[in-house]
């Protein structure tokens, strides 16, 4: 929906109450509405019903293989850093029918291509490493050559609103991947949260005329200047207060010859090949298709699901996997994330959310992993 | 729609509890409609028919414990054209295969006034360890779901897919925050094979392992995490020494004190 927000235009002041007329709006615009919600431990994306649902007053403590709730002293709603869930679990489904077939009677048969829904989905609260993380995914799966339809679909009515990170997490590392903590293109609305004594408000920016439109019912005052400094400040502060760090630069040749480094055996001892690395990042994208037919044999689906790279079955063409062990499958999946994807999409796969560092539940962390291979291999030079 | 004779399903039980066999019959959707398809020949659960073989589709409950198993299951495994091993039991000696640990003679001489009556064997183990299996379906009990689409493959004459990868596949497609990173709970969901949709990590709890080690199980890399969380080393042995006691991936767990 959003093309470009990279022009900045005038920006508004809602205060945190304004949050419930904003989701309201979106809901009699005829959006679903989904958002961070406190669910059984954990800040997952659910659907709203309402803007109270929002986890107002909770943040995180993150670590490798470690994600706690902890009550924070102000009222925040989206000082919580990166969940286990990501918005791709609404834009690329894990599990999606893509067609069914029945016999006929004639002994023919017809085949149905599964409907598309036509729900339009708005997304409040995504932060700019999950942003950068969706454009990934569109270049990935909507990119005009060949498109998945359904994706396109249901990504071209989807309402986004961001907002700047003023509160990285333990795990975060979105200022070495350029993704954070301020949010780039592509987003509706922007907002940034400001939180002081007695004070909740946010700066609003929009992104798009959707945005626009959007904040012309909501009836809001032009943010002043000291309100704008200090929205400023904090994203600005937050880019200082990354808890991981990563030196990108020269990782798609470092990975190109790392194939024997000593590295991979090393991080496969510790690995358990469980695939939620892949499931948890934003940008993974690999499905696997399955046809099933039902006792009679008169009806057919065709399903796909997400895969994994660490799955033995990924791999398996006649007579066997061809990554059969742990070092190729952690191999393949660091090499295509942030080598080979600049060679396929012309980015790194990886927005330095963090999230398959703290859903390891042995806590490998990658920004570990890429140092140590880094210091084994040499920089740039070495391999020349 | 079929002109040919319906396939004959049979479904045998060896030593085992019967809730794989229950499982058969908890179909009820779907029994109708595989009655349709297949002639049951023999299923003492469900029913007193027992016709002779050959027969086209075999399921096995249950592992080899006695000299007789060890004899019938060659006689089954003669008369049937397709072998199907299903649950814990059947395709890793079950909960009974701890007497593969311990002196099964000992026990019987512990429990029996007459243990010389008693013709057992010293092992509890899968089917596979007697005759070739042609598809093995994991679980303590095993999921309904997964034996229809292995019973619909089959009839349908092409591959049984059942994936080998590990119970957090389940968690994260079903949108369920895992419980180890987000509670601090134990759980053995990555080693364990993915099958049953990851019930109790649903219900807050860790995985116990029933479907068994998954195609690539680093037991010793888990091992440490749940040591970590608060699991004694003594129990760790023992949260590994349950359904799938005498599994590969499993039965060499020995963690460090």
């Amino acid at each position: 929906m959003s093309a470009d927000s990279e022009s900045r235009g005038p920006a508004w002041l809602l205060p945190a109450s304004g949050l419930a007329r904003l989701h309201d709006s979106l809901r009699e615009a005829g959006y679903q509405v989904i958002g961070p919600r406190v669910v059984n431990g954990a800040i997952v994306l659910r659907e709203l019903s309402s803007a109270d649902e929002l986890p107002f007053g909770w943040g995180v403590t993150l670590a490798p293989g470690g994600y706690r709730l902890r009550r924070r002293a102000d009222h925040a709603a989206f000082a919580h850093s990166a969940g286990p869930g990501s918005w791709k679990q609404f834009l690329h489904p894990p599990r999606e029918q893509l067609w069914s077939a029945h016999r006929t009677p004639d002994g023919g048969y017809s085949a149905d291509s599964a409907a598309a829904s036509d729900a339009k989905l708005a997304f409040i609260g995504v932060r700019p490493c999950d942003l950068r993380a969706i454009q990934i995914q569109d270049q990935v799966l909507g990119a005009p050559t060949h498109p998945d339809s359904t994706y396109a679909s249901r990504r071209s009515s989807v309402f986004i609103v961001a907002v700047n990170c003023t509160e990285p997490g333990e795990t975060c590392f979105c200022t070495s991947m350029g993704t954070g903590p301020r949010a780039g293109r592509g987003y509706d609305l922007l907002l940034t949260e400001l939180t002081g004594p007695g004070d909740h408000t946010f700066v609003v920016e929009a992104g798009s005329a959707a945005g626009e439109a959007t904040l012309a019912g909501l009836d809001l005052r032009p943010a002043d200047p000291g309100a704008m400094r200090r929205a400023q400040a904090s994203v600005s502060e937050a880019a200082g207060k990354m808890g991981r760090t990563m030196h990108a630069d020269g990782l798609r040749d470092l990975l190109a010859r790392s194939h024997d480094a000593a590295r991979w055996e090393d991080v496969a001892s510790r690995c358990l090949t469980c695939g939620n690395c892949t499931m948890a990042c934003p940008t993974c994208f690999c499905t696997t298709v399955e046809d099933v037919t039902d006792l009679s044999g008169d009806h057919a689906e065709r399903w796909q699901s997400w895969a994994s790279c660490f799955d033995l079955d990924f791999s398996y063409v006649h007579s066997g996997p061809v990554r059969s062990s742990g070092e190729s499958r952690y191999r393949q999946w660091l090499t295509h994330k942030l080598g080979t994807w600049h060679d396929q999409f012309g980015s790194s796969g990886c927005v330095g959310c963090g999230r398959c560092i703290v859903w390891c539940p042995v806590g490998i962390d990658i920004t570990e992993e890429v140092a140590a291979l880094q210091a084994e291999l040499g920089g740039p030079e070495a391999g020349e | 729609m079929r002109d040919s004779p319906r396939p004959k399903l049979a479904v045998w039980k060896l030593a085992s509890c019967d809730g794989c066999q229950l499982t058969v019959l908890d179909c009820q959707d779907e029994l109708l409609a595989l009655a349709a398809e297949v002639d049951i020949a023999h299923f003492t659960e469900a029913t007193t028919t027992d016709l002779p073989g050959p027969y086209d589709v075999s399921l096995v409950e249950g592992s080899i414990t006695t000299p007789a198993d060890a004899e019938r299951i060659r006689q089954i495994r003669a008369d049937s054209r397709t072998l199907v091993t299903i649950g814990a039991c059947a395709t890793a000696g079950g909960i009974q295969a701890l007497r593969n640990f311990a002196d099964a003679a000992e026990f019987s001489a512990a429990i029996y006034a007459r243990p010389d009556y008693v013709a057992s064997l010293a092992t509890s183990t899968p089917v596979s360890g007697h005759v070739p299996v042609d598809f093995e379906l994991r679980g303590c009990p095993i999921d309904k779901r997964q034996l229809l689409s292995v019973l619909s493959a089959l009839l349908a004459g092409r591959q049984p897919r059942i994936p080998g990868h590990s119970v957090c596949h389940e968690c994260k497609l079903r949108g369920t925050a895992c419980v180890m990173v987000a509670h601090g709970t134990p759980c053995l969901g990555p080693v364990t094979q993915a099958g049953c949709g990851a019930i109790c990590p649903s219900f807050d709890r860790g995985c116990y392992g029933c479907f068994g080690p998954m195609a690539t199980p680093n037991t010793a890399a888990l091992v440490p995490e749940l040591m970590r969380l608060g699991t004694a080393p003594g129990d760790v042995r023992r949260v590994f020494a349950t359904f799938n006691a005498a599994a590969p991936g499993f039965r060499d767990v020995r963690p460090k004190p």
